[in-house]
Order: C-alpha cells, then structure tokens, then sequence
C-alpha cells in the first residue's frame, strides 16, 4: 500500500519526517503530505477503486493512511444528485448537490476525522482532541466512542444547543470556552504543546485535512471519471476548498482521469465572517483576520489558517467568493429544501446563497457542469429556521375544520 | 519592556525557555531586541521584506496584533507579547 512518505512546508519547501507534527520550524508555515504520485498511479486503478468499499477507504492508496480505524464508522461515498428544480430556479443547466450531510454524524468532518484518528492510532495516542464550531465536535466524539479513544472537544460557549448535545451524548469530555472559535483555536494550538493527545486539526492536521480530497474524488468518479466545471465550495478555515481543488489535481496526476482538470472553484462565506470574500473583493492578498457575527457558526472562522491558499485557488481556476447575508443564508436553506428535499445546516444556506449570487452575477454559468457542497445537516441548525418555519394550520380533527382551512384545495387533482 | 512568550518551535533560541522579558516601547522594538539578546529570531519571525511572515501570529495581552496597530503597537512594562503559530483549526 502506498501512503504519504514525508511532510513538506507549504511555505519554504522544508521537508520533514511522517510525525504529529503541524508547522514548520523553521518559518512556522502548515505542513503538508506528501505522496509518491507514480507509485500511486502503478496501483490504483478505476476498477480498483470501484472494488473497494463504499467509504472514503476505496480511495485508500491516495491518503495518508491506507486503511480505516478498527471499528470506525464508514465516512463518504454520499449521493451526487442532480438538482434540475434548483438549477432552474437559478438559471443553471446542469447542477449537482453534494449530499455531504449523509455521513456518519451527519457533516462531511466524518471524513477527516477518519483520516486523522486513523493516523492518530499510528501513533500510538489514547486521546482523541479538537477545537471545533460543532461539526467537527460531533465527528470526533462519535469516532473516538467507536474507536475506544478518550476524547476532548473544545467548542466556543455559544455553540447551537443541538450541537452541544450531538457532541456530549458520545460520553467525551465537552469543554465550551468563552470566547470565539479563534480563542479556542490559539487555546488548543498551547494544549497540544503540553497534552499527549491527538488534537485532530492541531498536530495532526496535515493528515487529517488529506481527508476533504476525497470530496473531489467521490464527485469525478460519480459523473463517470469526470471532473466538474465549476464547484461551490464552503470557506470557513480554507481547507475544504483547497482540498478539493487539490482532489481532481490528483486524480488526473495518478492517471484516474484522461484530461487535464480545469475546474474553477468558487468560495462562499457568510458576510458576518468573510476574510477571504473581502480580500478576493479588494484584490488584496491579505486576509485580514475579523470578528465573526453570523448565524452560519460552523463557518465563523475569523482567522482562517487556509485563508491564503483558498484565495489562491479561487484566483487560479477563474472562480469568485461571495459573502452573503444572514437572511439570504436562511432563503437558501429553505430554498434547497423546497427545491431538491435536503435539508442543509447553516453552512449549506451559506453555499446555496452564494450559488444563487454568483449564477445571476454570470459568475456561475448556465453552460457549467455545476457542484455545489452541502456539508452538513439542517437538523443540526434547527435554532437558524425556527423563526422562519411553522405549521400551515393548527385545527381541531374534523373533516370541517380542514376544508375551513384549506378551502378548494383538491379540487384540481 | 514586555515579556514575551516563546513557542516550542522556537525555544532552542531562548535555551528552551518558555518566556523571556526584553526591553521596547513597541512590539517591533521588542522583537528587534528579541534578536539581539537571541540572535536568530529576526530571520524566523520576518521575512525577506522585513514584515512579519504571513504565518506567525503575535498577540499583545491575548490581542492578536492585526486588531491593533501592527508592529507599532504600543507596550507597558506589563505587557505580555505571544509568538504563536498560526497554523491550526477548520
């Protein structure tokens, strides 16, 4: 099996040995895997793969760690679904939906969790960690329940309630801290100088962010071993996108598709946290770090560690970011419900809106093969709609009533 | 004068310890005078141009210095200054 055979900076090249290690020490730049792209090639084939399971392991060979955790729960292999009420609302001709919320703890984090625990238990560590807005805190305690890890998750205070209990009802340790998600991030990057634990997007997430790859991958290999036009891609961290980006590279790399893939990839954040939207709209390369006021809390990331190589992405495909509005964050939640029957959680409402902004901005064309990611669950957001969704009617059980209510429907069927 | 606390990437600088006091009215002078009394944190912190390389964050009392005024920010005698890796999360 072939797996990543170093660490390299993404910033001055310094290679370093397989570790659970995070930053250059050198220049402090994030680490990166490594693979032997013709040695992957030599082994992986189509048909290897669709022999393989149905979970991000059928894609062993291009991941950091070839095989699953004993017992973990399968990640991956979602539903690509065509969304044709959608694209006509937008004016799209050809637009696919990412159903990520059909994971193990419902967001597409199960993915990389997988890939982290896994190399966590290469390691030798007890304890699993993480500083998360929510999504991640699930994955990580439902996988650490599975794999009889020992788990931490850090969550800021203000988290979604339903988060809070999605997370403490796998029996780990829940540490909610006041302040924002960048607080607890700089709090958990001092931990893991100090605790033995794996803090899985901390000193392991040059292996653990491998795990977003197999987004692209998934997505090539259920339109037939073709890549995309164009995907819409959630930014909070930066990570997702540049792993997807990075995806389709691969799979052209190793052979799995005949041409070169021009994918343009396009951002979308909420206006209340969108340092990389603001810096692709200045046409700056800085991505100033702000102060998250947004209801899509699994994207409210203020100082993204991705924030610079997203920005990089979006600019090199041709593609944009878009910023929008809480309210239109909710529009697109109901939208994509209405119009394809997912139920998306904030971050989704996050994506659709910027769908929705940079279709009619010709951003997005009609004549693209469309993906848009939708990484996690409504359910998990329920506090985002509740103000906006009811009931039609509260009636007594009578026949009158409903007629009284609904008067003339029917008649047409 | 602040003190300033050294993260684990960069303490074979300091003789592995954790926090160092040095003397400056602002952040920039007391990252210059980091460098003269441990000659080598000039190159790690900044780069070629002499700004702050893009993935070292430095917080002034649990403020990260972009919310501030950048290098010249000004310190007290009680200011603690933190190096810290920007690399983490999401």
């Amino acid at each position: 099996m072939t797996v990543g055979t170093s660490l390299r900076c993404r910033e001055c090249g310094r290679e370093y040995a397989i570790a659970p290690i995070y930053t250059c020490e050198w220049c402090f730049g994030p680490l990166e895997a490594t693979y032997d792209y013709d040695a992957i090639g030599a082994v992986v084939s189509r048909e290897s793969i669709a022999a393989g399971p149905a979970s991000i392991w059928r894609y062993g060979p291009l991941l950091p760690v070839a095989r699953p955790p004993a017992g973990a729960l399968d990640a991956g292999w979602t539903p690509l679904i065509r969304a044709d009420r959608l694209g006509a609302e937008l004016g799209l001709g050809d637009l696919w939906i990412k159903d990520d919320t059909r994971n193990p703890t419902n967001s597409f984090k199960d993915r990389v969790v997988a890939v982290a625990l896994g190399k966590a238990l290469d390691f030798g560590f007890k304890t699993a960690a993480c500083a998360s807005t929510g999504n991640l805190a699930n994955a990580v305690a439902a996988a650490a329940a599975r794999t009889g890890l020992q788990s931490y998750v850090f969550v800021p205070a203000d988290l979604e309630a339903g988060k809070i209990l999605t997370t403490a009802v796998y029996g780990g340790n829940v540490v909610a801290i006041d302040g924002t998600y960048d607080d607890v991030n700089r709090l958990c990057a001092e931990l893991a100088a100090e605790y033995p634990w794996a803090f899985v997007n901390v000193n392991v997430r040059p292996f653990y962010a491998e795990g977003s790859k197999t987004l692209a991958y998934e997505t090539a290999e259920q339109l037939g071993w073709e890549a995309p036009d164009h995907v819409v891609v959630p930014v909070a961290s930066g990570s997702l996108l540049t792993k997807i980006d990075k995806g389709f590279r691969e799979l052209h790399r190793v052979g799995l598709l005949d041409r070169e893939p021009t994918v343009r990839v396009s951002g979308a954040q909420a206006a209340g946290c969108s340092p990389v939207a603001t810096a692709f709209a200045n046409g700056v390369d800085d991505v100033h770090p702000v102060r998250p006021q947004t209801i899509a809390k699994s994207l409210a990331i203020g100082n993204p560690a991705d924030g610079y190589y997203a920005l990089d992405v979006v600019r090199r495909t041709g593609g944009a970011c878009a910023a929008v509005t809480d309210a239109e964050i909710v529009d697109g939640i109901r939208l994509l419900a209405r119009t394809e029957g997912v139920f998306g959680e904030t971050a989704a409402g996050v994506t659709i809106a910027s769908l929705r902004r940079l279709a009619a901005e010709g951003v997005v064309r009609r004549d693209e093969r469309v993906v848009a990611y939708v990484t996690g669950h409504g359910l998990k957001t329920l506090d985002a709609i509740e103000p906006h969704v009811s009931v039609s009617a509260t009636i007594p059980a009578s026949l009158d009533a409903f007629r009284a209510a609904f008067p003339g429907v029917g008649e047409e069927d | 004068m602040a003190n300033v606390r050294i993260p684990t990437q960069l303490r074979s600088l300091t003789g592995d310890r954790a926090e160092v006091e040095v003397a400056g009215a602002t952040v920039g002078e007391v990252l210059g005078a980091l460098d003269t009394a441990h000659p080598g944190f000039g190159e790690r912190l900044f780069d070629d141009q002499g700004a702050l390389r893009r993935f070292v964050n430095v917080f002034v009392d649990d403020e990260d210095l972009r919310f501030l005024e950048g290098l010249a920010t000004p310190l007290t005698d009680r200011s603690v200054v933190s190096i810290v890796p920007a690399v983490a999360g999401g």
